[in-house]
């Protein structure tokens, strides 16, 4: 990335603290227009109000004009534009031999994009719902996360696998789970997640452009809100972890849907008067400990929430890591907010099921219980 | 009053006296054979349209059919030997197969790409692989052991059944997407060959890659060596019809071939090979033939199959059919012999290199696992170099 100018980084850090704003709020001010209309003169794109579904639809736009061989495979991703209308108006643009409405099997989607890799193309696939990703489970964890290291590092698979996934949409069964930690699990694939629609701007280019396999987990519930998009400025590495929100009283600490929780939470225990840091993963595999451990030696005390099941979870991992590298400095055990381990409820008791803040701020009270 | 009334045998509960009628469940497809089993040149009328294509092979190249099965078949007896010996974790026979395996590889062309299953050594020393590579991986020093872009194309063999069929079918993609295929230019166009076994057929991933190759018109020909059993499971009980009809259900044409006939193996997928690469799409070949071994080393066919339908395949043995062919032909003692010596050669070497194989360094666990940098493979490795060094005697 090209060094910044002070107004630039100005901006920029304008831009990170709306970014963090929107992932709570539905619409985000578009606070940024007078630096956009400069932008605009300088040939820059500048800063836009997008939903994470637009900004996705951007980021795979920038990527498919970028590499010819960047290809993007699902079911419906087409003239429809998915389920969810992330691919809208690419197909158009691009043609249907890059933007390919394959049958409908997930296996086979999976197992082509292997191929096709092998052949040199970027395939990024659609999976439709995360409860759907089973049938590729196979091929995803079999072969594509092998292949690279079967050859000796001859060939790399850069495979993105994108995931709309999580609950808060009331749907009907296998539409609302949060099956990341099977992948987290598996060595040889990476796993992310955005929260915002600037982090998912990027983070989708960073993943296509990745050689190893990434499977891109995006919260659903979080494709519609807005928030501002700096398409000129990144600064979104894959696998960054980052401090959301800043406070000294306990370190609470999630990934995508689950941050918008956790900052509504914040905002409920700074009328209590107390003071939450928010830290927002973005990766899961790897996981970039360095500002979840600098964040715990401050605060002394660690939730850790996340919409997936809670027993062998991503939380887990942290939990044990947590203690491992940061003992001295805890002052309670890493607690867990999680999704209960049953499969996730009918819709009518998502709200049971799910995290809400209130049960964080339950786990926070117990935390400093101790 | 209930809703529920059984009713009277023969009648439906709304009293329909109806018949069923017992539709056609036997399906049977023609087996296209060019050599006999008592090697005589005498094609089966389906097969009559192929004889022009092995009618135009040189005395040179048919000598090197021979010389490949017969290569094949010596490998085989070291493999086993190796394994028995404890040198290999495992050998993967193929005896009985020969013919399959080797017709189908010299029909395809160098630009080709050949996605095998686990058992077709044969078809990657013909490719040009070092079956060394292939004894790396079955005595437990790699994961893979060799790249398919320096070894002809040769994919590497795959443990999961029927994987190998959808990525064979998303590189057939790609060479479609490239505009690889259908140009005329014979140096250029370039298909995909994929085999698999029986067993396979039965698994989603194969049934998958048949509906993809049919919907992007690959360039690409399913290569089905039936060999009659899965281990230990008949192919009665994989498929109630010929495999080859497996294809015409998928949209694409499929073949049942003699699987132990060296001529027709070479000349239907020739022909298979040149249509996908014309841009005809996709077909499908099954080679009827049988492993006259066992599935692997750790198996004992004795326990499920009689010693009279192996005597029944014996005297259909590919080989011998083949050179009482080229014997038939005028093809000398002189020729049979150096090949015999040859192919003693051949395994003798591969048996000592294969002895000589070193294991592997424990950085290999780690690398390569990912493309880029990634912090784990860094910190485990680290820690497992200093684990091992606090061991007297331990290196550093």
């Amino acid at each position: 990335m090209s060094a910044r100018t002070e107004e630039e980084q100005a901006v920029a850090e304008t831009i990170e603290l709306a970014d963090a704003a929107s992932v709570s709020a539905s619409v985000a001010e578009p606070a940024q227009r007078d630096a956009r209309d400069e932008h605009a003169e300088q040939g820059m794109r500048g800063v836009q109000t997008l939903s994470m579904a637009k900004a996705i639809n951007a980021g795979l736009r920038e990527a498919l004009r970028a590499d010819e061989k960047v290809i993007l495979m699902g079911e419906d991703i087409g003239p429809l534009g998915g389920v969810f209308r992330v691919t809208e108006g690419l197909s158009a643009e691009l043609g249907e031999r890059r933007v390919l409405d394959t049958p409908l099997a997930e296996s086979g989607i999976v197992g082509t994009a292997i191929g096709l890799a092998m052949r040199g193309y970027r395939p990024v696939i659609e999976i439709q719902f995360d409860g759907f990703i089973f049938p590729g489970f196979d091929q995803i964890t079999t072969q594509l996360a092998r292949l690279t290291v079967r050859h000796d590092g001859a060939i790399s698979m850069p495979v993105v696998i994108r995931v709309p996934y999580g609950g808060h949409i009331g749907s009907i069964e296998h539409h609302q789970e949060s099956p990341e930690a099977y992948f987290a699990h598996t060595p040889g694939l990476r796993v992310v997640s955005p929260s915002s629609p600037h982090d998912a701007y990027w983070m989708i280019q960073e993943a296509i452009a990745s050689n190893d396999p990434v499977l891109f987990f995006e919260p659903k519930s979080r494709y519609w809100p807005k928030g501002p998009v700096d398409q000129d400025h990144s600064g979104v590495p894959l696998h960054a972890s980052r401090v959301i929100r800043q406070g000294t009283d306990v370190t609470v600490v999630g990934h995508g849907a689950m941050i918008s929780t956790l900052l509504q939470a914040a905002d409920i225990a700074a009328e209590e008067g107390m003071s939450l840091e928010v830290v927002d993963l973005r990766s899961l595999s790897p996981i970039d400990y360095g500002p979840l451990l600098d964040s715990v030696q401050r605060t002394g005390r660690l939730v850790v929430a996340q919409e997936a099941y809670g027993f062998v979870s991503v939380g887990s991992e942290i939990a044990a890591t947590v203690a491992e590298r940061a003992f001295y400095s805890l002052e309670a055990p890493v607690l867990r907010v999680s999704g209960f381990d049953t499969p996730f409820p009918p819709a009518a008791l998502e709200t049971e099921y799910l995290p809400s803040p209130d049960r964080v701020l339950e786990a926070v009270d117990r935390a400093l219980g101790y | 009053m209930s809703l529920y009334r059984p009713h009277k045998k023969g009648t439906t509960p709304s009293g329909y006296r109806g018949t069923v009628v017992a539709r056609e469940r036997d399906f049977t497809a023609p087996t296209v054979q060019l050599l006999n089993p008592a090697g005589v040149l005498r094609p089966t009328p389906e097969a009559e349209p192929y004889l022009p294509l092995v009618e135009a092979l040189p005395d040179t190249t048919l000598e090197q059919f021979y010389r490949d099965m017969a290569i094949s078949r010596r490998i085989d007896i070291a493999g086993a030997n190796l394994q028995r010996q404890g040198q290999l974790a495992l050998w993967v026979p193929s005896h009985g197969q020969e013919a399959a395996q080797v017709g189908s590889a010299r029909a395809a062309r160098a630009q080709d790409h050949i996605f095998p299953s686990y058992r077709e050594h044969i078809v990657g020393m013909i490719r040009g692989l070092d079956p060394v590579n292939i004894l790396s991986l079955l005595r437990g020093a790699t994961l893979g052991g060799w790249n398919p872009a320096e070894n002809g194309n040769f994919h590497l063999y795959t443990l999961v059944l029927a994987s190998q069929t959808l990525h064979a079918t998303g590189y057939a993609m790609g060479i479609q997407f490239d505009g690889s295929v259908g140009t005329g230019d014979p140096e250029t166009d370039a298909a995909v060959l994929v085999y698999y076994g029986d067993g396979s057929t039965s698994q989603g991933d194969a049934n998958e890659a048949l509906v993809f190759a049919s919907s992007y018109q690959t360039p690409q020909v399913f290569f089905i060596q039936n060999n009659q059993w899965a281990i230990s499971v008949p192919v009665s009980r994989q498929s109630r019809s010929p495999l080859s009809l497996r294809g015409s259900g998928f949209g694409m044409p499929g073949v049942r071939i003699d699987g132990n006939d060296v001529l027709v193996s070479y000349a239907v997928t020739r022909q298979s090979l040149e249509e996908a690469r014309s841009g005809a799409g996709p077909s499908l070949i099954e080679a009827v033939t049988y492993r006259m071994g066992a599935h692997t080393t750790a198996d004992d066919p004795t326990k499920y199959r009689t010693d009279a339908e192996v005597a029944y395949w014996a005297e259909r043995d590919p080989i011998t059919r083949y050179r009482t062919w080229l014997e038939g032909r005028g093809a000398s003692p002189a020729f049979f012999d150096e090949v015999d010596a040859e192919a003693a050669d051949v395994a003798a070497d591969l048996r000592r290199r294969a002895l000589s194989l070193t294991a592997p360094t424990r950085e290999k666990i780690f690398a390569h696992v990912y493309s880029e940098p990634h912090p784990l493979m860094a910190e485990e490795l680290a820690w497992l170099d200093a684990y091992e060094s606090g061991f007297e005697g331990g290196a550093a």
